[in-house]
């Protein structure tokens, strides 16, 4: 049977999901990814670390979420009804908490007491920074100097959670170059330090163990909806940047042929421009941190830089549990410009009343033509993965606001 | 031509081998190969000939930067089969040290192919495992190159079994858990690797990663069979950006330096 009748498209015990995945490491952090693994699987399997993981999700991180019917912004499309799924309510304002609490649950587990991040935009850095808090461990975080300046209020949260940032003059000095930092960190300090690495990317098992920290956010979603409208939904939809809340939502679908799966890469200026980071859609298979997976590269295999105005979504590549649902024909991957994503997020802002960030949307961009096509007796539900606050300087430049003083 | 003559004829004088390191394009295509040929005639035995990638995870500050500037320059897979072919060409085993993904771009058969016709003994591999992908070991086996794959201290005794059971020419030994660059100090991890990783194989064993002087090189040439040096080349030539030929009298200085050490280590 084939991953798309089974429903399953789980990855093998080498990490491989079909002909994505796998492990491309140094020998030096094989022992380390060897040691992870085991240790995930065993705690997932634990109903003990699972209660733990659930009352601190509940206790500290205000989940499960809402989903949210949101009937002004549906009426004003004229299509289908679209639910929100509201992580942007999580503490921290992002999806990205659920993943941080699991890895850094895990690390207690194992007994490490440091952990690393990457960072582009400064959210998976500031949820490391606080789980590394809430737990105390000791925490540095490798940030892009580009990223440092842009984002300079994040560099002071984290600070102020207590992480040490660390920025990263390599390369291109953005995102793939903080993970290329935090890697080199990782092979000299792996015997005390943890990795918690920010999407459903890398090596295995990060690729699947992400997906299973994140994976609530859709079994949630099915459930909220099944009470909700006595029914599960058309389609689904997220934004795919590394692709961890577009898993997180995906998962719990995929063993429902009738539910279309959407997932909204960043288009950038547009494919045709070749300034985007529409990695599914125009990038080719290769093998980016530790995946073979889809990555924006030239002819000679060097990485070449992405443009998204979402730095969230920056990457040149993609989960490899994304580029497999997308060749597997399971879900559908499209571009989203930024000039539709910032449309989009205007319409969400001024319909309902909530900004989402950036990121998110281009989830809301793409699902506002799926709802039309499904007409009025459709449903949508799409995660809002993240509050726009952070995004509010770029929103502000891009529609003109406030007045020139 | 393997990479084993070398560790052959450096076995027979009772010494151990010479391994050097630079990238391709660095500082430029020609002047690469330049360089090259001093550290050949200063007495490297095998020369390991980097391909600069974009995201160099195994890579310290100083490789970052000499692969950045050949990046810059425009430097294509094309010109590093070239210098190997420009330094096969004076009789010395010259194997190619990649990350993964430029080869997998070029077409896993035919570098191998490429790699072969320009007279390159074989491929180093820091992000790949021999159970990463099968493609590489049967190219190389169809080929005739060698496979050169990485021990760490942190390999288990199953690892170390696995990997040098698939590795051909000669076993590369990190001697420190980190990144490339030169270090003041020599490691105590890399004898007990060397030792574990000679239990399970008869291949010669070089030891790499952090060696950047004679006594170090000594150090090492006392239980291992090759002393592999990267950074401290790429650095004698950074030093000396405006000035080619102090900069090879430089790599000269540092490889007979070397030279010397491997071979009063035993």
């Amino acid at each position: 049977m084939t991953a798309l009748e089974t429903g399953t498209f789980e990855a093998d015990d080498q990490g491989w999901f079909g002909d994505f995945g796998g492990r491309f490491m140094p020998e030096a952090l094989v022992a380390a990814l060897d040691e992870l693994t085991a240790a995930w699987k065993e705690a997932v399997a634990d109903p003990a670390f699972q209660a733990d993981f659930d009352a601190i999700l509940r206790d500290y991180a205000g989940v499960p979420s809402l989903l949210y019917d949101a009937r002004r912004l549906s009426d004003h499309l004229g299509g289908a009804r679209i639910l929100l799924k509201r992580e942007d309510l999580n503490h921290t304002g992002a999806h990205k908490i659920r993943n941080v609490l699991g890895q850094a649950l895990l690390t207690k587990r194992m007994g490490k007491q440091r952990v690393i991040a990457e960072t582009g935009a400064g959210q998976h850095g500031v949820a490391s920074a606080t789980a590394a808090a809430y737990f105390g461990l000791d925490c540095t975080v490798y940030m892009g100097a580009v990223d440092t300046r842009r984002q300079a209020l994040n560099v002071a949260r984290m600070e102020l959670l207590g992480a040490e940032v660390v920025p990263v003059e390599s390369g291109s000095a953005t995102l793939k170059d903080a993970i290329n930092e935090a890697l080199r960190d990782w092979v000299s300090t792996v015997d005390h330090t943890a990795y918690l690495f920010g999407t459903a990317a890398g090596p295995h098992p990060f690729p699947s163990m992400v997906r299973d920290f994140t994976r609530s956010i859709g079994d949630e979603a099915r459930a909220q909806c099944l009470e909700l409208t006595g029914r599960l939904p058309d389609a689904v939809a997220a934004c795919v940047g590394g692709g961890s809340n577009a898993i997180g939502l995906f998962t719990a679908f995929l063993g429902d042929p009738d539910v279309r799966i959407y997932g909204f890469e960043p288009g950038g200026d547009g494919v045709e421009t070749g300034r985007h980071a529409a990695t599914i859609h125009a990038g080719a298979s290769g093998v980016l941190h530790g995946a073979r997976t889809f990555v924006l590269q030239d002819e000679d295999g060097q990485t070449v830089e992405s443009h998204s105005i979402s730095a969230g979504l920056d990457y040149p590549g993609v989960g490899p549990q994304h580029a497999h649902l997308a060749k597997s024909g399971r879900a559908d991957y499209v571009p989203v410009t930024d000039a539709q994503a910032m449309d989009a997020m205007a319409l969400l802002a001024r319909t309902e009343g909530i900004i989402p960030a950036i990121e998110t949307a281009h989830a809301l961009a793409g699902a506002y033509d799926v709802a039309r096509e499904l007409g009025p007796d459709g449903i949508v539900l799409v995660n809002l993965s993240g509050r726009g606050d952070k995004d509010m300087e770029t929103a502000r430049t891009w529609f003109g606001l406030g007045k020139d003083t | 031509m393997s990479v084993s003559t070398a560790f052959d004829r450096a076995r027979a004088e009772g010494r151990a081998a010479l391994v050097g390191y630079l990238p391709a394009g660095f500082p430029d295509v020609d002047g690469g190969i330049e360089a090259i040929r001093a550290m050949v005639d200063a007495g490297c035995d095998v020369i390991e000939v980097g391909l600069p990638y974009s995201d160099p995870v195994m890579d310290g500050p100083t490789i970052q930067a000499a692969a950045q500037q050949a990046l810059d320059r425009g430097v294509r897979t094309s010109d590093v089969l070239r210098t190997v072919e420009a330094v096969a060409a004076t009789g010395t085993p010259t194997v190619v040290m990649t990350y993964w993904n430029p080869v997998e771009r070029y077409g896993v058969e035919r570098f191998a192919r490429d790699l072969a016709a320009a007279g390159g003994a074989g491929l180093i591999t820091p992000d790949l495992t021999p159970d990463a992908d099968p493609r590489w070991p049967a190219a190389a086996d169809e080929h005739g190159l060698d496979k050169v794959y990485l021990v760490a201290p942190s390999s288990t005794d199953e690892r170390i079994a696995m990997t040098t059971k698939a590795c051909r020419g000669f076993v590369y030994a990190t001697a420190v858990m980190g990144v490339t660059g030169a270090r003041d100090t020599s490691s105590d991890l890399a004898d007990p690797l060397v030792k574990r990783t000679k239990a399970a194989t008869d291949l010669p064993v070089s030891v790499g990663l952090g060696v950047s002087n004679g006594g170090q090189a000594a150090e090492i040439a006392a239980y291992a069979d090759g002393v592999i040096v990267g950074s401290a080349f790429v650095r004698a030539l950074l030093d000396h950006p405006d000035d080619r030929s102090a900069a090879l009298d430089a790599l000269t200085a540092l490889t007979a330096d070397l030279a010397a050490g491997v071979r009063r280590g035993r």
